[in-house]
């Protein structure tokens, strides 16, 4: 931190200009670079005009001091193409217009995401902008975080924020790739950055579906998501294909593309909900039952209790039974109206002893265990 | 916006030798000469004595151009560090080292990325170090939770963990926006607060599911 003159030179350029200074910067140390070494170029060349007076004894002296000469202007000359092309491509001005917005301007283009705008002849308007986007998926990556932390989701290679990195930014880039390629196919007019902000603020319908099926934890079934999925995402795929719609004449390419990307934007939420969400229902069943089982051995007591208790057998012996004691107290007419109705309360009952006990705590449970595994069926209960 | 801080006679002239971009009036011959005589002891003191500055103005955060005038980045390589080392842990579903790592620089550099788009007139070390040095709530906040986890875990302590660490997350937010807070034109200030909002969320939410 004491030494700053290599740095301060370029620092002050930092301060000074508006804009690309960490081209700026580099762009200087390649020039001090490219000074030094131009200087040895020029020696090079005026020794090359010197050795050509002398006999041959030095040919091997002049063939290594061209082959020195070429080599450095093949680097000059690559050098300098390499650096006209990166000020090109490299620098980060090309995307400031694109960031160009004001918050209430992104706040009215994320609502309007989820509204379709009916199409009429005239084309729809569809601005170039980065910022939205990018903050959506930025906001989806968290989401999704946040979902696969809860889900306990195990990455094999790579991290979670890795995973959840590449899973979005590969969404993006790609299905607005693919648009953009079926689009110019089918002679759609729209461009690939409007493509790029289309699709990035129809994942705004993707955030809140996802982050209602983190709030609100349904057990057992995914009705809830179901639903949200389809209005939601139908919202907003119906925007993007209202906006397809007025930009194309020919009536079978645009369902071409419009269900391109219906589908993939779709899709694309079913699996970010199917792909992280997979515990949070056992955590809700557990939590509706009140009760926490030991996992293990709560499914080896049912399999024992299953094997021991053989309910085509076991169920008509125990209303035989029952019959024959209640046959001297009830008249014979209502016993058999009642005989069906004793089969199934048997069953039931049957049926419900596991769960009533898993209810007792778990010694009880280990001890009714060891006692099923002496008495082979409930015949001798 | 409120006034900026001044310093001492004494304190000015300690702090433009070691981290000032544009010293004017001052020659350089003269400055390399008096750094490079000095014991090595009086360099990592007056160092160190900035590092402490800044972590003070970070976390009594008033409207000052020091952190934005003597950039370093030795404060946020200290809390990163420090962080990665109490966020790492041995079971798979805990961080690594690197992880965190990487999730803090890259998030510094993405973030400073959107505010340079956003016209910003701010260079892109200086915002890597207020960002940097505004973690510093948070590592606290991580401390705290450290020891709360030695104890037996209940409700009652997750609760206290999670309000830790969302103090430390408020706290972190308002101190960078009291920084970066006049770089943007006024009402664009929301734009270039929102990332800085997620990244610390992000550095949050590792926290508070740090739970070993």
């Amino acid at each position: 931190m004491a030494d700053q003159s290599p740095w301060q030179e370029s620092s002050n350029k930092m301060t000074s200009s508006q804009g690309s200074a960490i081209l700026d910067m580099q762009l200087e140390e390649m020039e001090m670079m490219e000074d030094d070494a131009s200087d040895n170029g020029e020696n090079g060349f005026n020794e090359k005009a010197m050795p050509q007076k002398e006999d041959n004894g030095s040919a091997e002296d002049m063939r290594k001091r061209i082959g020195q000469n070429v080599g450095e202007m093949v680097w000059q000359v690559s050098k300098q193409r390499a650096q006209k092309a990166w000020s090109v491509y490299g620098n980060i001005d090309i995307l400031r217009p694109y960031f160009d917005v004001e918050p209430k301007e992104v706040q009215k283009r994320l609502i309007y995401s989820l509204i379709p705008q009916r199409p009429t002849t005239q084309r729809q308007r569809v601005h170039k902008e980065l910022y939205g986007p990018l903050m959506v998926i930025f906001t989806l990556i968290a989401l999704l975080l946040f979902q696969m932390k809860t889900s306990d989701h195990k990455v094999e290679e790579g991290t979670l924020m890795g995973t959840a990195f590449g899973v979005c930014f590969i969404y993006w880039f790609g299905a607005s790739g693919l648009v953009w390629v079926l689009s110019y196919i089918c002679g759609v007019r729209i461009a690939m950055l409007q493509i790029l902000s289309l699709i990035g603020y129809a994942l705004f319908s993707h955030c809140i579906v996802l982050f209602l099926g983190t709030v609100i934890h349904t057990s057992h079934d995914h009705m809830l998501f179901y639903v949200t999925w389809a209005v939601i995402g139908g919202l907003s795929t119906a925007k993007m294909a209202c906006v397809v719609f007025s930009r194309a004449s020919g009536k079978t390419e645009r369902i071409i593309v419009i269900a391109l990307i219906a589908v993939l934007h779709l899709s694309f939420l079913l699996y970010l909900h199917f792909a992280y969400h997979s515990v949070v229902e056992e955590i809700s069943m557990v939590l509706d039952s009140k009760v926490i089982p030991p996992p293990i051995a709560h499914e080896q007591i049912n399999q024992k209790l299953e094997r021991a208790v053989d309910y085509e057998k076991v169920v008509p012996d125990f209303t035989k039974k029952v019959v024959n004691m209640v046959k001297p107290i009830i008249p014979n007419d209502t016993l058999n109206k009642l005989r069906p109705v004793i089969n199934d309360t048997l069953k039931n009952v049957i049926r419900q002893a596991p769960t009533m006990m898993n209810k007792i705590s778990g010694h009880a449970l280990h001890m009714v265990n060891k006692t099923l595994e002496h008495s082979e069926t409930l015949k001798v209960m | 916006m409120a006034d900026v801080d001044f310093h001492s006679k004494q304190d000015d002239s300690d702090l433009s030798l070691e981290g000032e971009i544009t010293v004017p009036g001052v020659a350089k011959s003269d400055d390399e000469l008096s750094t490079l005589d000095e014991p090595v002891k009086d360099t990592v003191m007056r160092d160190l004595r900035a590092i402490g500055t800044k972590f003070f103005h970070v976390l009594y955060p008033k409207t000052s151009k020091t952190l934005l005038k003597e950039w370093d980045l030795w404060g946020p390589l200290i809390l990163c560090v420090y962080m990665a080392m109490m966020l790492q842990g041995n079971t798979s579903g805990q961080p690594e080292f690197a992880e965190v790592f990487v999730i803090y620089w890259i998030g510094a550099v993405i973030v400073t990325l959107n505010t340079k788009l956003l016209g910003g007139n701010i260079s892109f070390f200086q915002s890597v170090c207020v960002l940097g040095y505004c973690v510093c709530p948070l590592a606290v906040a991580l401390s705290v939770c450290r020891i709360i986890l030695i104890a037996n875990q209940t409700t009652a302590l997750f609760v206290v963990r999670f309000l830790f660490v969302i103090a430390g997350f408020a706290w972190s937010t308002f101190a960078s926006t009291a920084f970066l807070g006049d770089v943007q034109a006024r009402n664009r200030k929301v734009l270039s607060v929102y990332p800085i909002f997620l990244f610390y969320f992000i550095i949050s939410w590792l926290i508070i599911s740090h739970t070993h």
